[in-house]
């Protein structure tokens, strides 16, 4: 099996599998103040400060949280909440090519709680520029509650000028929150030199675990809970600490993070050779996002596994289940919107028509994968997408 | 042979692929995403393909061991079935979306793209016999569906497996059970799939609009009541007139007939719903027929309804039937079906009802 959807989710790293299972055995509610709670405890309290290190945060800025989406929505919603009820702001900005645990959380709060969204436009990459942030929150910077602009896109991997973007957030007093889960352990994050005041992440995107994750929250910002409980991280967000997930968040950061320097460079060679491989065998095809040798601040202006293209003339779907068939798995955008595939609303916001949104890929490569992976796909692409154009031309006919 | 199977989250066509499977074909499962907003299938409004029958489904196809994908075909839906549903009731026809559906999408849409895709078939759980190209009733004439089908080409049967003819439906669902599906109780559909609350008239109106016209009884020439709109009912009608004059007989009255231009229905007593002679648009014929010939065959004119010995005769642009047992609320763009052979169980061919007239002798009815 070829896995390219490393962006959808990666292996697990066997080390974090083990420290996971160390933890399964041990009891201990880290909230309790016997032995064993204290034990538990001190896990969290060392993954906290694992992670904070890893991201160069301060360990008293993280709230363990469930994942991504509970990440983004306590973000974006909390932030929104608190700045409204303490200085009346209502507006909200957010890039269009946003993670739908974004948009989707903008749209509730416009629907129901009277936000009023600034969408911000990409560039043709789906780049944010730092004009456009000043422009928008000039419009009327003191209704302004929150900013919300990812550091890399999930879809087409186009890498956001982050520290640039907070400077200007940081000259109006407006809080910048950013959806950094594609970005930890593979581009240079460093919180504080980010200048962002809240960052989400990860595990499952890391090789850590499924179900876990971090608000980067800066102290002196307030966000409202979603949940309301025991107060456990912050008095921000409640419920029991699952202690065995925190210990594997940590240790697959620290993975990922320490590693990145040898596997960065490694993976952005695989996916080189996939997108050149792809282009001489199929000439129309359209790489979306970013050029592979881009650079964005520091680092680069595209994710190193990200390889998203367009096949004119090919339906995403009928490639992806050619693939599938022959056991090359990847994406036709984010897994999100699988199932019922709509037009990816981050091509249209670059600009893209329908048809040429449509007849994309995701190939995204990570820890795990080798030059055969490549190998594979480019033995099979050509015949795939000659046969998904034959349907694709079946159902222009009819 | 590499097939795709369609999927509805149903009893039979999860059967129908388990079949196939262990027949030793290649399967991949389909659910077709036919709700015409696109959220439909995401958020679980009622009616079709819901985000239950999609899991339901996958859930097979899971344990069946399959690959399963949603084909979005919601667009070519509207355009072909539900629109044309809203078309033939305004031209005061009773469509039958189901026969629209096969002919379109599931025979036409998804054949195609999975023809084109490399695939050898498609595989549903229709209730009918297809062999060597043949289309026969199921061995379960309660649960025969052979007459939603009977139009298709013959590329398209020839193209089509139906794994279930031989089963009747309890079989089916014993054989889910056997089998750990967990739909083996799942309940039948009944009604059209996009009008989910079963209220076509409520459906047509909010297409349509309302206008308030006169009920005539079709005898006298008097108004006898009001409508709220003349494209919607179907002739045979008895539910939903509400008529302020009592029949002189005190009978019930039925729809004989309405004129979409006029905005009228006429109304009468049941026996003036009989018709003997009918006549039909362009036929498809899956039996060898001379053109201008009769021929003796049985006739089914609705999808559940009674059968009739009839003698017709075929022309390349319509066909002429004239029944030996006169029938009962013949609707205009419904399907007659013509069957042979020495159960009267092969179809023969099919068309759309054109014309319906009247008995002009009277003949009694079953």
């Amino acid at each position: 099996m070829t896995y390219l959807d490393h962006a959808a989710t990666t292996p697990m790293l066997p080390a974090v599998a083990s420290a996971m299972a160390a933890q399964f055995g041990a009891v201990g509610n880290a909230s309790s103040l016997h032995a064993s709670g204290r034990a538990a405890r001190r896990v969290v309290e060392e993954s906290r400060e694992a992670i904070a290190a890893a991201l160069g945060a301060r360990p008293s800025e993280l709230i363990f949280t469930s994942g991504g989406t509970e990440s983004d929505n306590l973000a974006v919603k909390g932030i929104f909440w608190s700045r409204r009820e303490s200085d009346s702001r209502h507006r909200l900005i957010i890039s269009a090519t946003e993670h739908h645990a974004v948009i989707d959380t903008v749209e509730w709060l416009h629907k129901h709680e009277g936000a009023q969204v600034s969408w911000l436009p990409t560039d043709t990459y789906g780049r944010v520029s730092v004009d456009a942030l000043r422009g928008c929150i000039e419009e009327d910077p003191d209704d302004v509650a929150v900013v919300s602009i990812m550091w890399a896109n999930n879809e087409v991997g186009t890498v956001n000028d982050i520290a640039g973007l907070a400077q200007v957030c940081q000259t109006y007093g407006i809080p910048l929150h950013t959806d950094a889960v594609q970005a930890v352990g593979v581009l240079p994050v460093d919180v504080a030199a980010s200048g962002v005041d809240a960052l989400t992440m990860t595990g499952h995107k890391l090789g850590g675990p499924y179900g876990a994750g971090v608000l980067m929250l800066r102290t002196d910002v307030s966000a409202t809970p979603l949940a309301h409980g025991g107060g456990q991280e912050r008095d921000v967000r409640s419920g029991t600490l699952d202690t065995p997930a925190v210990r594997g968040l940590a240790v697959g950061v620290q993975a990922a993070v320490s590693g990145r320097h040898e596997r960065a460079p490694r993976i952005a060679e695989l996916r080189n050779r996939l997108v050149r491989g792809i282009q001489d065998q199929i000439p129309d095809a359209v790489l979306n996002g970013a050029p592979v040798d881009s650079v964005e601040a520091d680092g680069p202006g595209r994710l190193p596994g990200n390889a998203h293209l367009s096949f004119p003339g090919c339906e995403g779907d009928a490639l992806l289940m050619l693939l599938d068939a022959r056991g090359i798995e990847c994406s036709t955008g984010s897994a999100c919107s699988a199932g019922v595939s709509q037009p990816s609303h981050v091509l249209l916001a670059m600009g893209a028509d329908v048809e040429r949104a449509s007849g994309s890929l995701r190939f995204s490569l990570g820890h795990t994968s080798t030059d055969a992976d490549v190998d594979h796909l480019l033995e099979v692409i050509p015949a795939v997408v000659e046969r998904a154009r034959r349907a694709g031309l079946s159902g222009a006919r009819q | 042979m590499n097939v795709i199977a369609a999927m509805s989250g149903g009893v039979d066509s999860a059967v129908a692929a388990a079949l196939m499977v262990e027949a030793g074909h290649a399967v991949t499962g389909i659910h077709l995403a036919l709700a015409s907003t696109p959220d439909a299938a995401r958020n679980g409004s009622r009616g079709c393909c819901t985000v239950e029958d999609a899991n339901d489904a996958r859930r097979v196809a899971d344990v069946l061991g399959i690959p399963f994908y949603i084909w979005d075909l919601a667009e070519r839906f509207r355009a072909e079935v539900v629109d044309d549903f809203v078309a033939e009731y305004a031209a005061g026809r009773t469509p039958n979306p189901c026969v629209r559906c096969n002919e379109d999408i599931k025979f036409a849409a998804v054949l195609d793209r999975a023809l084109a895709l490399g695939f050898d078939a498609v595989v549903t759980g229709h209730h009918a016999r297809l062999d060597d190209g043949v289309l026969r009733r199921s061995v379960d004439e309660a649960k025969d569906q052979s007459y939603v089908l009977a139009t298709l080409s013959e590329r398209q049967l020839g193209l089509a497996v139906f794994p279930l003819g031989e089963m009747t439906k309890d079989e089916v669902r014993h054989e889910a059970t056997r089998r750990g599906l967990l739909v083996a109780d799942k309940p039948d559909s009944h009604d059209i799939c996009f009008i989910a609350d079963g209220d076509t008239r409520g459906f047509l109106g909010k297409h349509l609009g309302t206008q308030t016209g006169d009920i005539i009884d079709d005898e006298t020439g008097t108004v006898v009541g009001q409508h709220d709109g003349a494209r919607g009912f179907t002739v045979g009608q008895r539910r939903g007139l509400s008529l302020g004059i009592p029949a002189a007989d005190g009978k019930p009255r039925y729809v004989l007939s309405l004129s979409v231009a006029d905005n009228t229905i006429r109304v009468g007593p049941g026996q003036a719903l009989e018709v003997t002679f009918i006549r039909t648009g362009p036929p498809v014929w899956h039996a060898d027929v001379t053109s201008g010939e009769s021929f003796e065959c049985t006739v089914q004119l609705r999808s559940h309804g009674m059968t009739s010995p009839a003698t017709v005769i075929a022309y390349e642009t319509h066909a002429e039937i004239a029944l030996h047992r006169p029938q009962r609320g013949i609707a205009a763009g419904q399907t007659a079906v013509f069957y042979g052979g020495p159960e009267a169980d092969v179809v023969l061919g099919a068309a759309r009802i054109e014309v319906a007239e009247r008995a002009l002798t009277k003949v009694s009815c079953e």
